[in-house]
């Protein structure tokens, strides 16, 4: 019988991961929350919104069409499970909340390509409505072809910063303003090994250019202290410290805010791979070897889910999951392949170094200085002060025993919001580097589940 | 009000910005009927028309969503009957009666 294969994830990284396999004449099941493949960055709309790509997707417009196509032309060749949520994984057997209610998958291989979202640091008001992640603000306009505000301001770091803010601009929202936390002279001092990225490099670079060109207010070196709330409640302005340490407060009627990305690693957790903490990315992710087996037979990783190394490398690093896979399966052609896709993967190393370390570091003081009383798990509304009780008081050495003490992380995004920045307000608080606080452990289900799906499937 | 695209007028926290014309989705929140737009998902059609949406369990301010993609569930509303809906990833329908704080509806 033909093992049964299994793609999570039908954006970059899953779809040439499932191309791969259909090539070699296998039928892998490929299982995606959303309604149609593209994953976050290739988002599509739904089918009453019709828009054109090159409005949709900029400079990616052809390679979003071409993907699109790319997973289209699957069709009759892979099961499709989309707007389907893989919630736990016991052993061999896959647990998934459809729309027809709970479904049980077994799997021989599994490529997690399961992506990545904002990295979040909370700030005074950061739970305002008004308030959006970066990457949310840019699902709003290429998901709903809406703006999260009239006037709204983009604070935090990272290239998606100025990717969104320039396609607000395009669109042609009045935005407001784009506040970087990364030093000034932190771009030119990247500047060689950002000129690495080639046409990655040059759109970026593009992107800055247009925003200042349409007069928007740029600034770098800053930090957010407050979103404040006008009469309706709603954010109304965002309060922030400029380079020279001035105090500046922007009227706006929207925020979209992100330090670079992070992982989706709980689905990796669950299938119990092991993990290493990356210095660079100042996260915990999942062990592979140099063609993206994982440490568990069977287990092949891929994209963003695996490491943050962007949209074009989650191309390379699918397919060459998928051909360690029929490697492993037995066809020894794929070896070639894996050399060729290592070769063009590790062109992406020195970029992403300079990305990550030079040009958009990780502002850990802000996270680190969040005042007391700043609630730092929104779901669960624990304060940085709880969590640094939990320490001084309590004893907590890592952040699974601060999750325990504090409920932390515990909450409905089970950490996906605030484990970043809780980590580094912990590994303050003991003294100790970030790695040694260790990562919140993955818990099922992954994500929230309705009661009344058990309940249907116990009926 | 800024110089938003299509759409410059907005009742709500969200602007259209562009394929305003679509077909209206006719549902109520809170027990008022307002219009959505084939295609909105409960947060856009919710978010257009209002600045809030839930309010939060633990001290009762507003919240109106986050990461728009699934993964914060802080985007959560209420059918009339109390059950919760995550609103961003679901597609708005003609009919659907939601409101801000279970219970409020019945």
């Amino acid at each position: 019988m033909a093992p049964s294969i299994v793609v999570i994830g039908a954006g970059p990284a899953g779809l040439r991961a499932a191309e791969t396999l259909v090539d070699a004449g296998l039928r892998p099941t490929v299982i995606d929350e959303a309604p149609a493949s593209g994953g976050q960055i290739y988002r599509r709309p739904p089918a009453a919104i019709r828009r054109d790509p090159k409005q949709l997707y900029g400079f990616e417009a052809d390679k979003a069409t071409a993907q699109h196509r790319a997973f289209d032309r699957l069709k009759d060749k892979i099961d499709h499970w989309s707007k389907a949520s893989v919630w736990s994984v016991a052993a061999r057997t896959l647990n998934v909340a459809t729309e027809a209610g709970l479904k049980e998958l077994g799997w021989d291989c599994l490529i997690l390509a399961t992506g990545a979202m904002d990295r979040v640091i909370p700030f005074d008001g950061w739970t305002l409505p008004g308030v959006f992640t970066l990457g949310g603000a840019q699902v709003a306009l290429k998901y709903q072809a809406c703006a999260v505000g009239g006037r709204p301001v983009f604070v935090g770091t990272g290239p998606l910063l100025y990717l969104v803010a320039y396609q607000y601009a395009a669109a042609g929202v009045d935005v407001r303003a784009v506040l970087d936390t990364a030093p000034p002279a932190a771009k030119w001092r990247a500047m060689p090994g950002l000129a690495r990225g080639g046409r990655t490099f040059l759109k970026g670079l593009s992107y800055v250019l247009r925003l200042h060109m349409r007069g928007i207010a740029l600034a770098s070196g800053v930090r957010p202290i407050a979103a404040v709330p006008g009469p309706h409640g709603s954010v109304s302005g965002l309060i922030w410290r400029d380079a020279r340490g001035r105090e500046r407060r922007t009227d706006c009627d929207a925020v979209a805010t992100g330090f670079g990305l992070r992982s989706e690693t709980q689905l990796a957790d669950l299938c119990g791979l092991s993990f290493a903490f990356d210095a660079l990315q100042r996260q915990w992710l999942p062990i592979q070897d140099a063609d993206g087996r994982a440490d568990v037979e069977g287990v092949y990783l891929a994209g963003d889910g695996a490491a943050i190394k962007g949209a074009d490398a989650a191309e390379i690093s699918g397919a060459r999951a998928a051909h360690a896979l029929l490697y492993d399966l037995g066809r020894t052609g794929s070896a070639e392949q894996i050399e060729r896709l290592n070769r063009r993967l590790a062109r992406f190393e020195p970029f992403r170094r300079s990305l990550e370390a030079e040009a958009f570091p990780f502002p850990s003081d802000l996270a680190v200085d969040a005042a007391d009383d700043l609630m730092v798990c929104r779901c669960e509304a624990v304060t940085a002060g709880e969590l640094r009780r939990s320490v001084r008081v309590l004893g907590a050495t890592e952040i699974n025993r601060a999750k325990a003490f504090t409920r932390l992380g515990m909450g409905r995004c089970q950490g996906r919001v605030c484990g970043a920045a809780a980590a580094e307000i912990l590994a303050d608080s003991l003294g100790v580097p970030l790695e040694t606080v260790g990562r919140l452990r993955g818990q099922a289900p992954v994500k929230p589940l309705p009661m009344g799906a058990f309940l249907d499937g116990a009926a | 009000m800024g110089q938003v695209g299509l759409s410059s007028r907005s009742q709500g926290q969200l602007y259209r910005v562009a394929a305003t014309d679509r077909p209206q989705v006719a549902f109520t929140l809170n027990g008022e009927p307002l219009a959505a737009l084939e295609g909105d998902t409960v947060l856009t059609a919710v978010l257009t028309n209002a600045r809030q949406g839930r309010r939060f369990e633990f001290g009762g301010e507003s919240r109106a969503g986050f990461c728009l993609i699934g993964a914060c569930q802080d985007c959560w509303i209420y059918w009339a009957d109390g059950t919760p809906l995550r609103a961003c990833t679901t597609q708005v329908e003609a009919g659907m009666d939601l409101v801000t704080v279970p219970g409020d509806g019945t």
